[in-house]
């Protein structure tokens, strides 16, 4: 046994551990700091399984905006009455055989691999070089895959929409209950003043490299909503409502020049979403520079939740 | 002879159509997104009846030519890129779907119609949105060529669908929301690890590659089995059906007509489409008794709780779980037994056209349900009386689409059992035939005792509590002649559903 | 067993904790994190089926990695989604929970059109 096979082993067993925990913790806020360490747990994981865009993407969104988003809901959560009952024991048992045969059942699947393992990564490094692109994953994402990354935008603007209309009606095109804390001269502001302008130049340089090694525009994106998050809640910058146009502008940019580039490709290239010989790289580093505004925004505006009221405080 | 020997996976002419037939809805829900309130409507009467137009034409292509439309998108043929196929199954329902769509559009203006000028406002702002990303979502699942697109597809689907079951903001439907919410994420996240094994068996995901190189071993059986019972959960299939009912009576009558008529039949598609298209050899006798037997389970359910519910809304959406029984019952009869493989036969048109007809007639009965609310204040079934004399037109439009959901001739629902009991003989399954009946008969007591209610004297004067436009009635009233003239297609491309399939004999083709 | 298989299995472990909290825990937003749990773990299985078929030089195949990318940023939607479910919930009715007060509907006038 290599130490690098105990680390692996250790990794695991500490990812399963504290994955049991956040389901049996009794405590609520327990369990959502544990999905944290969790997060990061997995990002390094998916760094031992090569896939350093998914360890990204992983700790970004995975551990970060969703840890996030549950701590704030838990916090609210605080002040709710009572609780349910405890499901009853013979329904706890039941349940934990079905699920122990079902975890079962992949594990079977999963150690009978088929012989020869079949793969298409000779298929994605034969064709990467035509598009300019030297990171097979954004490859995928934006020259062979396309239809499912722009599918995908539309996805992400409709789950908005539909964290937006459950505001009340009096409230409608009003401003995002986001939690701000405004106390000049605390920790938190300090931070806030300190951390955006790298954040920003960070989040760029991981869209623009992302071309050529991992990184891209979700990752990117990311970073950005987190920087633009932490403006918000430490009082710097004002949570905007979201009738405002630049915001819903912002949204849509990034899908919106995706899917024109794609139509264009049906005129000046041979396809939909394919790209003009010579010409994919600088339309795809648009598309994604376009796609990091507009998944910054997005994400920043999911964490922000439902119009809460409809003036500034 | 089998179209994927003839065709290579090429565009062929006319493909451009598949790829509109996705982009102009993703383009509505972008333009209406970032214009504001006062347009979604606008854009939205734009899109809606030019899909309709695109659904038809698509249609008429592959009815005439007899092949199936392919596009190849970005140029990258599978199993690197990701294909667009439009076989006869995929034109059939988007026409269908347009159909519904375009006419809850018409019924929608009452509720959700926005006057130019007026600002923009919470529930008709949503409302056109995700109508259009429904109907952009659907097209896709129709459309995709690959599992994991369908994925996309499924959960672009369900996020369209949520918001609409709490779009009035009570308590009860932002509940029934939440329930409806995670099953369906727990029905996409299985559908996904079964993706997941796919792909580590066969390094592809698109149908007909995999279609080629499928065959029994664990992962693949496992990964069947996942994505099922995860579709199951999305299709809300007995047993997992406990969140359809609050969900779809709960929501505004809009929103109901969509939501039964058209989303629950997204994720049923994906069902046939894995199992008879891509693993049509594995499902097996065992596996096809059992999905029969839980549609069997679904219709008696459905049918007996629905004769017990008070309020019309609900009794509707029980009917839903009962008449979504019905489509499952095609697996054991579409089962070839000489060669244990699923085909399209009678069994699979019969479904189709099942499914299909259900579409317009529940869409219809939940357009007259919610203008009885309007008129009454209520729905409570025991005090209906009165209301066929206060709405004629309504009441004319529900029990047409009961005489189809019942299965009356010339309804599509009539034609639709008739191929199926067809099946039935010719498998000698006659098990699924009385099963077929029953669920007839329940639900001719149970649309006996809402028409009754309806046509009986009121106890009391009725007081109308709104106005009902006319066009609102017309509305109801096309969709349930639609679904009663459904029947006649037998006359026409009723075997368009042949056309493409991959399989080389094709038994019992009319 | 490599390291990739023994990360597949941890996924499938996960899956089986993640869908037991899923069904057995009764407040909504134990069921989201244990959605995530589940979620987590399905993209674990990718990244095995990824790693194991490793070719031409790189460290995995990366269509199953462009897949999970994918997944991650839907899953979050969903997360996010489901959370706006329950605060409104809890702002609407005080607690958050999934069990109906009465399931025979209500029938108050409550527009519903």
């Amino acid at each position: 046994m290599t130490i690098l096979s105990a680390f692996d082993i250790g990794l695991v067993v500490l990812i399963l551990g504290i994955g049991a925990s956040t389901i049996a913790a009794r405590d609520a806020f327990a369990a959502v700091i544990g999905y944290v360490v969790y997060g990061l747990l997995l990002a390094i994981a998916w760094v031992r399984l090569s896939a350093v865009d998914v360890a990204l993407t992983e700790a970004a969104i995975g551990g970060g905006m969703t840890g996030m988003l549950l701590l704030g809901a838990v916090a609210r959560l605080r002040l709710a009455e009572g609780n349910d009952v405890r499901t009853s024991l013979p329904t706890r048992l039941a349940a934990g055989v079905m699920c122990a045969l079902i975890a079962a059942g992949l594990a079977i699947a999963i150690l009978s691999p088929p012989d020869p393992i079949p793969t298409l990564a000779p298929m994605v490094m034969e064709h990467l070089a035509q598009s300019g692109l030297g990171n097979p994953v954004a490859g995928v994402l934006f020259v062979y895959r396309a239809l499912d990354t722009l599918l995908e935008k539309v996805v992400l603007i409709l789950a908005l929409l539909g964290v937006w209309s459950l505001a009340p009606d009096s409230v409608w095109g009003g401003i995002p209950g986001l939690r701000v804390y405004a106390r000049p001269g605390s920790t938190l502001t300090f931070l806030a003043q300190l951390l955006p302008p790298v954040g920003i130049v960070v989040a760029f340089y991981m869209c623009w490299v992302g071309a050529k090694e991992p990184g891209g525009a979700f990752q990117g994106g990311t970073v950005l909503a987190a920087m633009w998050l932490l403006v918000m809640i430490a009082g710097l910058k004002r949570v905007p409502s979201i009738s405002q146009s630049w915001l819903r502008l912002l949204l849509v940019v990034g899908p919106v020049i995706f899917l024109a580039i794609g139509l264009a490709g049906m005129v000046l290239a041979n396809a939909f979403l394919d790209y003009p010989a010579g010409y994919a790289k600088p339309l795809i580093v648009a598309v994604e520079v376009a796609l990091t505004l507009s998944i910054g925004v997005a994400l920043g505006m999911l964490a922000s939740g439902p119009p809460e009221r409809v003036r500034q405080p | 002879m089998p179209d994927a020997n003839v065709l290579p996976d090429a565009t062929t002419t006319d493909g451009a159509l598949l790829v509109l037939a996705i982009v102009l809805p993703a383009a509505g829900v972008l333009l209406s997104f970032v214009l504001g309130g006062r347009y979604a409507e606008r854009i939205a009467s734009v899109l809606l009846p030019s899909g309709f137009i695109l659904a038809t034409i698509i249609f008429a292509d592959v009815w005439q030519s007899g092949h199936r439309l392919v596009y190849i998108v970005g140029d990258w043929k599978p199993p690197l890129g990701i294909a667009l196929r439009a076989d006869g199954l995929s034109a059939a329902m988007m026409v269908a779907m347009a159909i519904v769509i375009c006419a809850v559009a018409v019924f929608a203006h009452a509720d959700f119609g926005t006057r130019a000028g007026s600002p923009e406002a919470r529930a008709p702002f949503a409302f056109w949105i995700l109508l259009m990303a429904i109907w952009g979502a659907m097209n896709t699942v129709f459309l995709g060529g690959d599992l994991f697109t369908l994925y996309v597809a499924i959960e672009l689907l369900t996020f369209a669908a949520v918001p609409l079951v709490c779009l009035d903001g009570r308590a009860e439907t932002l509940q029934a929301a939440l329930r409806y919410l995670l099953f369906a994420l727990l029905g996409s996240i299985f559908y996904l690890v079964g993706t997941a094994l796919l792909y580590g068996s066969y390094a592809t995901l698109d149908i007909v590659l995999l279609s080629r190189r499928i065959h029994m071993e664990p992962a693949t059986l496992a990964a069947a089995t996942l994505m099922t019972v995860g579709l199951f959960a999305k299709t809300a299939l007995f047993p997992l059906h406990l969140w359809l009912p609050p969900a779809h009576a709960g929501a505004p009558a809009a929103a109901s007509a969509v939501l039964s008529a058209v989303v629950v039949k997204g994720s049923f598609f994906i069902v046939v489409r894995l199992w008879f298209d891509v693993m049509p050899g594995m499902l097996g006798p065992a596996g096809a008794q059992l999905f029969g037997a839980l549609g069997a389970a679904a219709i008696v359910f459905g049918n007996v709780v629905a004769l017990r519910q008070q309020r019309l809304k609900l009794l509707i959406a029980y009917s839903t779980v009962a008449q979504i029984g019905y489509l499952f019952l095609m697996f054991p009869l579409a089962l070839d037994t000489v060669s244990a493989q699923l085909h399209g036969s009678g069994a699979l048109t019969g479904g189709m056209l099942q499914a299909i007809s259900h579409a317009t007639a529940k869409a219809a009965m939940f357009m007259a349900a919610g203008l009885i609310y309007v008129a009454l204040g209520h729905d409570r079934i025991a005090e209906l009386g009165g209301i066929a004399r206060a709405l004629p037109m309504t009441i004319f439009a529900f029990g047409l689409g009961g005489v189809s959901l019942i299965g009356l001739p010339p309804s599509g629902g009539f034609l639709a059992k008739w191929l199926l009991l067809e099946a039935t003989v010719a498998t000698a399954q006659w098990w699924w035939a009385l099963v077929i009946l029953a669920g007839g008969l329940f639900t001719s007591c149970y649309m006996f005792i809402v028409l009754a209610r309806a046509v009986s004297p009121p106890s009391a004067p009725l007081k109308l509590r709104g106005a009902v436009p006319r066009y609102q009635e017309a509305a109801a009233l096309t969709l349930a002649l639609i679904s009663l003239l459904l029947g006649l297609v037998a006359l026409g491309p009723i075997d368009i559903v042949e056309v493409g399939r991959l399989e080389s004999t094709m038994v019992g083709s009319r | 067993m490599n390291a990739a298989t023994l990360f597949g299995l941890c996924g499938a472990a996960l899956v089986g904790f993640g869908l037991y909290g899923l069904v057995t825990n009764p407040e909504p937003l134990r069921k989201i994190l244990a959605f995530n749990l589940l979620g987590s773990g399905v993209f674990l299985v990718f990244g095995l089926v990824s790693r194991r078929a490793a070719a031409s030089g790189l460290g995995g195949d990366p269509v199953p990695q462009a897949m999970v990318i994918t997944a991650i940023v839907v899953a979050f939607a969903a997360t996010a989604m489901a959370i706006a479910l329950v605060l409104r919930l809890l702002q609407e009715t005080g607690r958050s929970t999934l069990h109906v007060d009465n399931p025979g509907g209500t029938d108050t006038d409550r527009g519903n059109s």
